[in-house]
């Protein structure tokens, strides 16, 4: 059973945006609607500030890959509104709900969209995975590397046309600081060091300092 | 007399430090013992779980979902056979929903006592880590029991479960239950109102209610700042309005307050688990019974023709899943937790997606250390609750 938008939310959706911005689908768990990527940051920041909307927590962002399709990327965005579970409404806030939006964005040499970090903490840490792992440029984002790879890696993993298997080594590590010779060569060194150590103090023993004898 | 030059240090903790759960690493900048910034770097132990799993079938994902968050293994197959189980548009029995409100509440308690028991002993309460270890160690007999397997029984299945509860297995989950709130109840006798364990966690790792919303982090984080969201209250899964029990919550937002509400929380999931043990019945339906996804049972198989060929076909290709997404919320151990399943047709996903709690945790680490003391990192790395299996998939 499809589940649709909900008119208030379109209806609100429209005063701030041009039409054909915000282009609601058919889905069977959420409300879902593909929202032009240029609109992004003006719907995202209607729906969150919106008194009758509110939809303040920032769910989830995601991509996923449809090569060879085209438009290839979708980056998927999950909202959701709390309701009176934020517990400073005083009894009037919006229903809960939750919303999927769906970016597309084409296959070109530097795909984009823009960055949600300067509304939500969150978007930080997100959006950095989703470049790493698609290769997705979130224009605006204040720190965009990668995150879970290691940072020379090259290619974005989770691309379809990215082998499920590759074999490679990492292209800057650091050694392990020893050899097994060296490693063996310092034990020795230190066992003579710290027998010198010991012997002083065994030596000084024997000759008492001047002045504590006499106590 | 010269001024005094000062100047900040910057240290590297982890990936190999016992205390940051796993192999997180915070580069920390301090000032004494103040710590001034800190980053945290994850990605040691990405494993590539999400594309691997996109060269599986549905099913043969189940093992590997339930590595993402190991500490929380069937949290993970629960939501994601719940997402895959709305795609297919298959209802399950009673039986087989109370048997996993079951499973999914003991996992939290697990997934507790080793917080607890990590938690507390990095704080210095060792004795602590012992008698919730002892718990635990009970927890991974029952999941023995059902399948053998300790951590990642790989029970719930897509379509149901993998058998029937095996014989004796209410009589020892009952016989846990019983022994749980007397359990808990040492716990707290120990650290509640242990001026020491007070000291290390009241006041600390404060996190205000607006940037905890911002951060994303809801669960007992959220709860220990009066956020008063549970999945399993605000969009019910596995007929949870049927069951009575409470969200605790706290306004502090402290350590000591994400403390206080997961120990309440675990008396709710006894409270739970003891309400789905007098629902199942000794005997039922352990699947959906609808036999494009499930095999049909043996003694079918062996005397019917079309049975064998269902069997066959299910255990070499796989069955295959409506065009579509889905992403259904449950309310796991760390806070909200679901996974995000495509699906174009086919017997393999097209792109399976985590929302992964402690990723969020780990990214609030620096909003909650900044300006307090190095000692004190220890306390809240251990009040989060991160996983870094889930944190780095």
């Amino acid at each position: 059973m499809p589940v649709e938008m909900d008119a208030q939310v379109l209806e609100v959706l429209g005063q701030s945006v041009p039409d054909g911005a915000v282009e609601p689908v058919a889905a069977i768990d959420m409300p879902t609607a593909y929202v032009d990527r240029a609109h992004l940051v003006a719907v995202c920041q209607t729906l969150r500030d919106h008194p009758s909307l509110q939809f303040s927590f920032l769910v989830e962002i995601t991509a996923a890959d449809y090569h060879p399709a085209e438009p290839r990327y979708e980056v998927v965005y999950h909202l959701a509104c709390l309701g009176e579970a934020m517990g400073d409404s005083g009894g009037d806030a919006p229903p809960q709900r939750r919303l999927r939006l769906k970016v597309r964005v084409p296959s070109e040499e530097s795909p984009w969209v823009p960055s949600l970090t300067p509304l939500w903490l969150a978007s930080n840490w997100l959006e950095r995975e989703v470049f790493d792992l698609f290769g997705i440029a979130f224009s605006g984002h204040p720190d965009l590397r990668r995150i879970l790879t290691p940072d020379d890696w090259v290619g974005h993993p989770l691309r379809k046309d990215y082998p499920a298997q590759v074999r490679k080594d990492a292209a800057a590590w650091s050694p392990m600081q020893l050899t097994a010779e060296e490693f063996a060569a310092n034990v020795r060194a230190s066992q003579v060091t710290s027998a010198h150590a010991a012997r002083p103090r065994v030596e000084g023993r024997d000759e008492s300092p001047a002045g504590r004898s006499e106590d | 007399m010269s001024e005094m030059r000062t100047e900040t240090m910057t240290v590297n903790m982890g990936p190999q430090h016992p205390s940051t759960h796993g192999v997180l690493r915070l580069v920390l900048e301090l000032d004494g013992e103040t710590v001034v910034n800190a980053e945290p770097t994850v990605g040691y132990l990405h494993t590539g779980i999400e594309k691997t799993i996109e060269q599986k079938k549905w099913q043969q994902a189940i093992p590997l979902v339930e590595r993402m968050d190991y500490l929380g293994a069937q949290s993970n197959s629960l939501s994601f056979c719940l997402s895959v189980e709305k795609l297919l548009g298959v209802e399950m029995p009673d039986r087989v929903t109370y048997i996993r409100v079951l499973i999914a509440e003991l996992q939290r308690l697990n997934s507790h006592l080793v917080w607890l028991a990590t938690h507390a002993m990095e704080i210095g309460a060792v004795s602590v880590m012992m008698y919730a270890f002892r718990e635990r160690e009970q927890l991974l007999n029952l999941n023995e029991m059902i399948a053998g397997f300790r951590l990642f029984p790989s029970y719930i299945r897509v379509g149901g479960l993998r058998e029937d509860l095996p014989r004796g297995y209410s009589k020892a989950v009952k016989a846990f239950l019983d022994k749980m709130p007397a359990a808990l109840d040492n716990y707290e006798l120990m650290l509640t109102k242990n001026q020491v364990w007070l000291k290390r966690t009241k006041g600390v790792g404060r996190l205000s209610k607006a940037d905890t919303l911002a951060l994303g982090l809801v669960g007992p984080m959220g709860r220990a700042v009066g956020i008063n969201y549970d999945v399993r209250k605000a969009w019910p899964y596995l007929k949870y309005e049927t069951f009575d029990f409470t969200v605790p919550t706290r306004t502090a937002g402290d350590v000591f307050a994400r403390y206080e509400v997961k120990l309440l929380e675990m008396r709710q999931s006894v409270n739970i688990c003891q309400q789905a043990l007098t629902r199942i019945s000794p005997t039922g339906a352990y699947d959906c019974g609808d036999y494009r996804v499930v095999p049909p049972p043996k003694d079918r198989v062996y005397t019917e023709m079309e049975a064998l060929i269902q069997h066959f076909l299910i255990y070499s290709e796989g069955f295959t899943v409506p065009k579509g997404e889905a992403y259904v919320p449950v309310e796991g151990p760390r806070g909200e937790h679901g996974f995000y399943v495509v699906s174009d047709g086919g017997n393999r996903p097209v792109r399976v997606k985590p929302r992964a709690p402690s990723f969020l945790a780990c990214q609030a680490l620096p909003h909650m250390i900044r300006g307090g003391l190095i000692a004190d990192v220890i306390a809240v790395i251990g009040s989060t609750d991160v996983v870094m299996g889930d944190v780095d998939r």
